[in-house]
Order: structure tokens, then sequence, then C-alpha cells
């Protein structure tokens, strides 16, 4: 035998990342296996795991019961398509990530560094399990060890209170979740008692709890993706951890909770129904907007990354929204589109977060600033960070011919299948979630016009941040690689879309039982085909060709038949002869527009000088408006209910013999 | 399908637009010197402008970088790799499966975001404020765009655009009033991405309303000339989709060289007309108010989403 099975593969590198981890305590483990030993190894655990994902995409489901867990409750273990797929995906980004983290931690102290390491380590293996999983107790179990690890990471800087309420706020989210996942499973298992998986898969519910258990999976997958109302703590816990952690999570852990979704939802319930297809449109397409909107008003980079990411859910929200309404309405080859569009989002979203937040670290690390309204004039202190921060804008700004571009316009394709569907109202309703989809895709190109704009071009800001931004330098080299890596990515999943879309078509057929239409899978690697290629199809190898050429060609004779000369002088201002690089548009003035447009959406706090203020000071707060709504009403629910609760603790001897008392009059009367 | 005749129509269809497009330019700019009673210029101006552009120095700010420099290449690049795909004189083109309506506004969305990039570059100003208002436009005009073709595409079962032409043009005749509603939509979209009246005026440099202008504030000599030379690519691109969705008639198939002088003679009758048709409207148009772009963009979204309904409902 040559290769290991992906199934045992997997579970290898999962025991190798515990095995770092568990390194990085002993003596001998100290700062030197964590700084340059612990990070590398994990990255290569990392490629080794996305080789046996892709292999166990083509290959048929394994199964392994572990003889570990509770008596009589061993752990399965299952790889089949969709696991495989996910697999990859954690380990090709987290090799990327790994890397980077070797030379991000480099200058932490040796206490901080082994804890960060350990933790790190865990919440990678934890991860790798929660996919691996194939009963409901080894999920959960993996499920807590991911939430509990990240939540460490999280505070890593926990001498510091606003990183402390960040993390209790994640924690406390990831919890609720948590619960509703829990219940859910106890609702498919219905009293059996049987929780692997395949049981699950064979239980068939009443209509009734099958919406009980989608409703529960779909919240409860739903808090960890950070999808609205229940994604505020994602702009608080990615700004408050260490770069490559908010990477992680932002890139993978997110995508944990599709993976749960699907698996749930797909496999486990079965049975989609068209309803919940539309729950899951209608609260995509809120999360999408709203995502974006509030990323457009940030200046702290992190957060505006991290809001982001709530819209990206939602696009893949509006994707598995799309494959459920298809296929409720028994058309799973327009269902199994939707499907691969929504999985083909979810990898290419890992990817340039990734990079984004890798970036975002850089700068970080480099200039100590966070706040866009201090940077500027970065390209040309760090070039090569310039260089992968605008791949990564433009991968997420849906550009062609980078990889946001194939998955969104499989999204669309999708969405233009909707003429096959019977029901009126649902046939016009899907185009108006393609509309809000456009109307996202193109206000997240303004926003990265908006950090590329004020971050890495224009005059360094003379404001307090100058000084640090004056002293900045460039990534280190395993930054670079990490970032390449992952730009890397962009371009592949970009170029290649065809190889993914045949990988992915078999998770489809495995969920589904249907894939693409014969016609969209024999089309030859150059052009990608989503149903038939009269109806559509995009080569972005042609595009990128052509584009290269035309540019070329225009530049070549230009030079050929004019000159190259050039003169170097000060920016033209008008004729304004007091230009200052405080005169640039900032983070706040570039969203400017935008809340004019949108105002009603925001809750702003905004102070308007007098006019004739000495020192006038403009003033301008945005906040989240489900605080408001949602979780303030909530806590101070909760906060009166235990006031009542309280009154039960007297402090005095008596009372509580008195307690006692009175429950076991009332034991013996239910025991009777 | 004739692989060389479809090459060759390819190839001679992209040098065309690209040599053609500043004459439509010049065409616009006379009609609209001769409805507001002034002496018109040549119909040749742009073509001398360009020349004038290209034989001068040109002049860089100190601290720009690299991606100031290539942009107007990118710009250039990424209107004629549009002008490749919109069927302008011949449907059934080797290149066009390569990139569909959705690659087409993603096309444009490129080189939107490098043009507002390279404004930011430098650091004036003025820069920052035509990337901001140009993104502002930008982000409402897409959907409005992406709608209208969906609209097309509805209609004809493809987001091809050369099969969607062919549809259009070729098979049944049919009236649909789902295209009156993207029609109307598309013309807005029309003015706004091409920086005319009444979004945003060509013709002047006053702070208050420049967009476009304040994008490309920086630029001179051969960097301005590409920007310029796309820009009038741009309009001749948006013009030949308008007239490739609403009023395909008389468009050549593939290798069909007997079509092609009358293919030529339409679009030409048709793009003076619509010259004539677009120099009237910004004559008789005022510049809106910066703020009141949103209302004008969001009436196009609205229209182009509700011919997408009309489509669903005159259909059943």
């Amino acid at each position: 035998m040559g290769l290991p099975s992906p199934l045992a593969g997997s579970l290898a590198v999962a025991v190798v990342w515990l095995a770092l981890a568990a390194l990085a305590l002993t003596p001998a483990g100290n700062a030197f296996f964590a700084r340059r030993i612990a990070f590398p190894l994990g990255a290569l655990a990392g490629l080794a795991l996305a080789a046996f994902g892709l292999q166990a995409v083509w290959l048929p489901a394994q199964g392994l019961t572990l003889p570990l867990g509770l008596p009589d409750l061993p752990f399965h273990l299952r790889v089949d398509p969709l696991a495989g797929f996910f697999l990859m995906l954690l380990g090709a980004v987290s090799a990327g990530i790994s890397v980077y983290a070797t030379g991000y931690f480099r200058e932490e102290s040796a206490s901080r560094l082994t804890l960060i390491t350990l933790q790190y380590h865990v919440f990678l293996a934890s991860m790798a399990f929660v996919m691996l999983a194939d009963d409901a107790y080894l999920f959960m179990v993996a499920w807590e060890t991911m939430a509990l690890s990240s939540y460490f990471l999280v505070t890593t800087d926990h001498k510091l209170p606003l990183v402390r309420s960040a993390g209790f706020l994640y924690l406390l989210i990831a919890h609720l979740g948590a619960i509703a996942i829990l219940l859910c499973f106890g609702v498919m298992n219905g009293g059996r008692g049987d929780y692997s998986f395949a049981a699950l898969r064979a239980a068939h519910l009443a209509p009734l709890w099958a919406n009980v258990a989608f409703v529960l999976a779909f919240f409860g997958f739903g808090a960890k993706a950070g999808m609205i109302p229940l994604h505020a703590w994602l702009p608080e816990a990615h700004p408050a951890a260490p770069s490559p952690v908010s990477a992680l999570m932002s890139g993978i852990m997110l995508k944990t909770a599709i993976y749960g979704m699907v698996r749930v939802i797909y496999d486990l319930i079965g049975g989609v129904r068209w309803e919940w297809g539309m729950l899951v449109l209608v609260v995509g397409a809120g999360t999408m907007l709203f995502g974006v909107l509030y990323a457009l008003m940030q200046h702290d980079l992190k957060r505006l990354l991290a809001y982001h990411s709530v819209e990206n859910i939602g696009i893949i929200l509006l994707g598995l929204g799309m494959s459920m309404v298809f296929i409720g309405f028994g058309h799973p080859a327009a269902g199994a589109l939707a499907l691969i569009a929504a999985l083909y989002h979810t990898l290419n979203h890992a990817v340039f977060k990734g990079l984004l937040f890798l970036g975002a670290g850089s700068i970080l690390h480099s200039t100590g600033l966070r706040n866009l309204n201090h940077m500027g004039g970065l390209i040309h202190k760090m070039p090569k960070t310039a260089f992968y921060f605008l791949i990564g804008a433009l991968a997420i700004s849906a550009l062609p011919p980078l990889n946001g571009f194939v998955s969104e316009w499989l999204t669309f394709q999708a969405a233009l299948q909707a003429p096959v569907l019977q029901n009126g109202v649902v046939r016009s309703l899907v185009p108006l979630f393609a509309a809000t989809l456009a109307l996202a895709g193109a206000l997240t190109a303004m926003c990265f016009v908006k950090v590329y704009g004020v971050a890495f071009l224009g005059q360094p800001r003379e404001i307090e941040g100058a000084r640090q931004a004056a002293a900045g330098h460039d990534a280190g080299g395993f930054e670079r690689y990490g970032m390449a890596w992952l730009a890397a990515g962009c371009f592949v999943l970009g170029l290649f879309p065809t190889s993914i879309l045949l990988m992915l078509n078999r998770v489809g057929v495995s969920l589904t039982g249907q894939g693409l239409s014969i016609k969209a899978l024999e089309s030859s690697w150059l052009w990608l085909v989503p149903t038939a290629p009269e109806q559509a199809s995009y080569s972005p190898v042609v595009f990128l060709i052509v584009i290269v050429a035309v540019t070329l060609f225009a530049f070549l004779l230009v030079r050929r038949f004019y000159h190259g000369r050039v003169r170097v002088s000060e920016p033209w201002g008008c004729g304004f002869p007091e230009q200052s690089s405080r005169m640039q548009d900032t983070a706040d003035a570039f969203g400017q527009p935008i809340r004019h447009v949108f105002g009603p959406v925001y809750l702003m706090h905004r102070q308007m000088p007098d006019p004739d203020d000495p020192e006038p000071r403009f003033s301008l707060e945005i906040e989240d408006r489900h605080w408001n709504w949602l979780y303030l009403p909530v806590a101070r629910l909760t906060e009166f209910v235990s006031s009542k609760i309280a009154l039960l603790q007297q402090g005095r001897i008596s009372v509580y013999l008195l307690f006692s008392f009175l429950t076991l009059i009332a034991l013996l009367v239910f025991a009777r | 399908m004739n692989l060389s005749a479809g090459s060759a129509f390819q190839i001679l269809q992209s040098v065309f637009v690209v040599l053609a497009a500043p004459l439509l330019m010049g065409w616009v700019n006379k009609c609209r010197a001769w409805l507001q009673n002034r002496s018109a210029p040549s119909i040749l101006l742009p073509y001398w402008t360009l020349t004038k552009l290209f034989h001068k120095d040109a002049v860089i700010a100190r601290n720009a970088s690299p991606l100031f420099r290539i942009t107007p290449y990118v710009l250039f690049g990424c209107m004629w790799l549009a002008a490749g795909i919109v069927p302008v004189l011949a449907t059934d083109l080797p290149f066009a499966p390569a990139a569909d309506i959705i690659a087409l506004v993603g096309v444009f969305a490129l080189a939107r975001v490098f043009s507002a990039l390279a404004a930011m570059d430098i650091g004036t100003s003025f820069g920052g404020l035509g990337a901001r208002r140009e993104m502002l436009i930008g982000f409402l005009a897409e959907p409005a765009m992406l709608m209208t073709l969906f609209t097309a595409a509805f209609i004809s079962g493809s987001t091809q655009l050369t099969t969607i032409v062919d549809t259009l043009a070729h098979r049944e005749f049919a009236i649909h009033p789902s295209l009156a509603f993207a029609a109307v939509a598309f013309l807005m979209v029309l003015l706004a991405e091409n920086a005319r009246i009444p979004i945003d005026n060509p013709a002047t440099h006053l702070e208050l309303t420049m967009v476009h202008e304040a994008m490309i504030l920086e630029y001179s000599a051969r960097h301005l000339a590409l920007i310029e030379w796309a820009v009038a690519i741009k309009l001749f691109a948006y013009m030949t989709i308008g007239i490739a969705l609403f009023l395909p008639w008389g468009i050549a198939a593939a290798g069909d060289w007997a079509a092609l002088p009358l293919a030529i003679a339409a679009l030409t009758l048709k793009l003076v007309l619509a010259g004539a048709g677009l120099s009237l409207l910004e004559t008789l148009l005022a510049k809106l108010r910066l703020f009141l772009a949103p209302e004008f963009l969001s009436s196009a979204f609205l229209l182009a989403v509700l011919g997408m309904l009309t489509h669903f409902l005159t259909r059943t």
C-alpha cells in the first residue's frame, strides 16, 4: 500500500497538530520550538491535509470507529466528498496562514508564544475533527473545542478590557449557537438514542419536526457564521485577535458553520423544502447588504474586513438558499448549480479574506496602525504587501479574472435559472435577490477602493500616526510567503474554475443525487460552462490573455510610434499652492456619499461644530442598530430576571433550610 | 462556424471600433455645438487632440506609484476587450464565448476601480473627490446595467451577448414590453456611466460638479491620450450595446462578407442618429446636483427590475 487513505491521512494530520500543540507545553518545546519549528510543521501538515481532502472528493465515502469516547459511545469518523472539500479548504488556507504566523509571531515573548502555539494548533485540529465527525457526540465535542480554543486566541491580549469584553461576547454567541445545534441534534434523534449521523440520516422526521430541526440548525450554525442578527461578535472579536488568528477565524472557522449547515440540512435532515430556501435567501440578502453597508462606514481596517466577512457569508447563504428553492421545487440540476456556486464562494472567501487579514496584519506589524485615517502612501514603504493586498482587494470586489468573480458569476447563472420554477412569485423573487447581489458587489468594490486608496495610495497623513507610518518597513520573508500562497490561490481559483467545478459537482452529486448537465461537464478545461455552452460560458484564461495582450500591445505601440519621455514634478493643485496631505479623503470622507444615500440604515451620532467656534471639531460615530433593538433589550431582560431571582438569595441560613425543606416536600409529592 | 472567417471578423471589428470611436465623439461634439448655436469644431478634432497629446512629454507627480502609470494602459485594454465582446457588425464572434454580459459588466467595473485607485494615488484633494463620486455613481449604475442585461438574457435564455443579439435580430419578431423598460433604464445608465449630462459634464472643470475630470486631473500627454481614447471607446461600446439589444436589425452573421456593407451602413446610420440624440439630450437637460444622481440611478435600477418582472408577468 502506497499512500494512506484520505481518512487515515486526515486523522494523522489532526493528530500531528495536536502533537505540535502538546509539544509547545513541554520544557524542551519552549520558545525555539514554538518560534522556528511548530508553525512551519503545521503548514506542511496543512498541505498534506489539502491533498488528502482533494483525494477524498474523488473517492467513495469511508468510515472508521475510534476506540475513544465514553463507554458504549465511541467516536465515529467519516470522510465523504463534502467533508473532503472542506478539509481541503482547511488544509490549503491554513498552510498559508501558518507560514505567515511563523514570521508574525517571531517577536512575541516566549510565554505568550507557547500559549499561542498550543491554542492555534488545537484550534486547527478541532476544525479538522468537526469535518471528520460522523456522530453528533464527536461533532459537539470538536465544535466546543473549536469555540474555546478560538476564544483563548481572541483574548491573547487579555490585559485590555476591550479585548476581554469582545472575547466574552464571542463566547456568549458561540454558545447560544451551540445550544441550538445541540437541540437540533436532539430533535433529529427523536429519542431513539443513537446519535451517529447514519442513524440521523435514516430517521424520517414528521414535517413539523423537520421544520424545527431546520430552524435550529440554520440559526445555530448562523450564529457561528455571523449572519444577522447574530453577527455582533464578529466586528468585535476579529480586531481583538492577532492577525493570523483573525485570518483563520474569518477564512476557515466561519466556513465550518457553512459546512455544518450543508451537512445537517442537506444530508441529515434531507427532504429540502423551498420555504426553507426562501428564509435562507431573505436572511442571506439582509446579511449581505447589512455587512457591506456597515463595512463602508468603518475606519478600523480589521473591523472593516470583519464586516465584509458578514457580507460574504450573506453571499454564500444566497447561493444556498437558491439551491434549496430549486431542489424544493424539484429541479435538482439547477439546485446543484446554486450549491456549487455557494461552495465555490466559500472556498474563494477563505482564500481572499485570509489574504486581506494577513495584509492588515502586516500593516499593523510594521506601522502599528489599524486606523485607516492615519495611514496613507504605504505602497511606497511596503510595495510587496501592497501588491498582495491589491490582488486580495480585486478578488473580493468580484472583478474578472480573479476568483471572487467566478463564484459571483456562478451565483448569477443560478439565479438566471429562475424561469424553470413553477411558483410565479418565487420565480420573480429569485432574480431580485440577484439584483441585491449586484448591488452588494458594486458596494464592495467601492469599499475596497476606499481601503486601498486611503491606506496604500496618496501621501502619508500628517497626524499622530504619521511618525509611525514613516518608520514602516515591508513585510518579512515568511509573512510574504504566506500572502503569496494565498494570492496565488486567488489566481488559480479564478483562472481554472472548471477543475473546481468538476470537484464541486462530485460534492453536489453526493448530497443531492444529481449534478450539472452532461453538456456542462463535457466542456474543455478552458471554458467554464454552468448549463450549456450556448446559454453561458466564461473563459478566464482567454480573458486574461486577451486583456494582457491588448494592454501590452497598446503600450508597445505608444512606445514605438511616440516616446517614453517623463518629467517628474510636484502634484498639480489646480492653482492652490498650499496642498497638504490632510486635504486627502479619509476613510470617513470616502463613505460620506453612502451615509447620505443610506442614512436611515445607520444609527449616527453626529456633532457639527458651531459656525463661530474657534476650534471646530467634527465627530461622527456610527453604531450597529442591532444593539438597540435586539442585544440591549435582551441584556436588560436578563438583568431584570436575575435581579428577581436574586430575591431568593437572602443570605440567612434559616431561609436556605426552608428552601431545602420545600424542595423535599415537592419531591415527596412527585415520588409518592 | 468557420473559425478563420470568424477570427477575421473579430479582428476587423475590434480594430474598427478602436479607430472609429473618436469619430463618434467628434460627431457628438459637433452636433452639440450646432444645437447650442456655436460654430462647430471639425468632426476629426478628437484625432488631432490625441495626436497632440501623444507627442507631448508626460508630467508625473513626484509621489506617483507604478499603479498610476499602468492605469491608462489597463483602461485602454479593458475598453478594447469590451469592444471585442460587443457584436457591433456581426454576431457569432469567436472571442465572445470567453466573456458574457456579466463579464462585460465586470470589465467596466475593473476599469472603474483602476481609474478610481489611480485618482487617489497622488493624494490631492481633487483625486479623492473624483474617485469617491465615481464609485458612488458606479455602485448605482452597475446593478441597473446588470438588471437591464438580465432582462434581455431572460428573453433569449442566454447570457451570451452574441446569442442574445442573434435571438433578438434574426429569430421571430415579437414585441417585448419588458425591453421598453430596459431600454429607458439602459439609456439612463449610459448617460451616467459615460460621464454625460445630467450626471456629469464632460466640458467642465468646476470642482463643485466634476466627477470624471477630477479623477484624471493629474494625467497628461500619452497617459491622458490613452484615457481619452478609452473614454471614447467606452461611449462607442455602450452605444453599440444599446443598439445591439434594442435595435439589432441589420447586423451580419459571422463569415457573411456579403452582408458586411449593409451592416456597416446600418450601424453608421444608427450611430449617427444615436449621437445626435445624445447631444440633443445633453442640450435639453440640465446637470443634476450630485445628490440627485442616486435618485436618477435608483430609478434606472427600479425600471430595469420592473422590466424583468414584466417579462415574467407577460410570459405566463
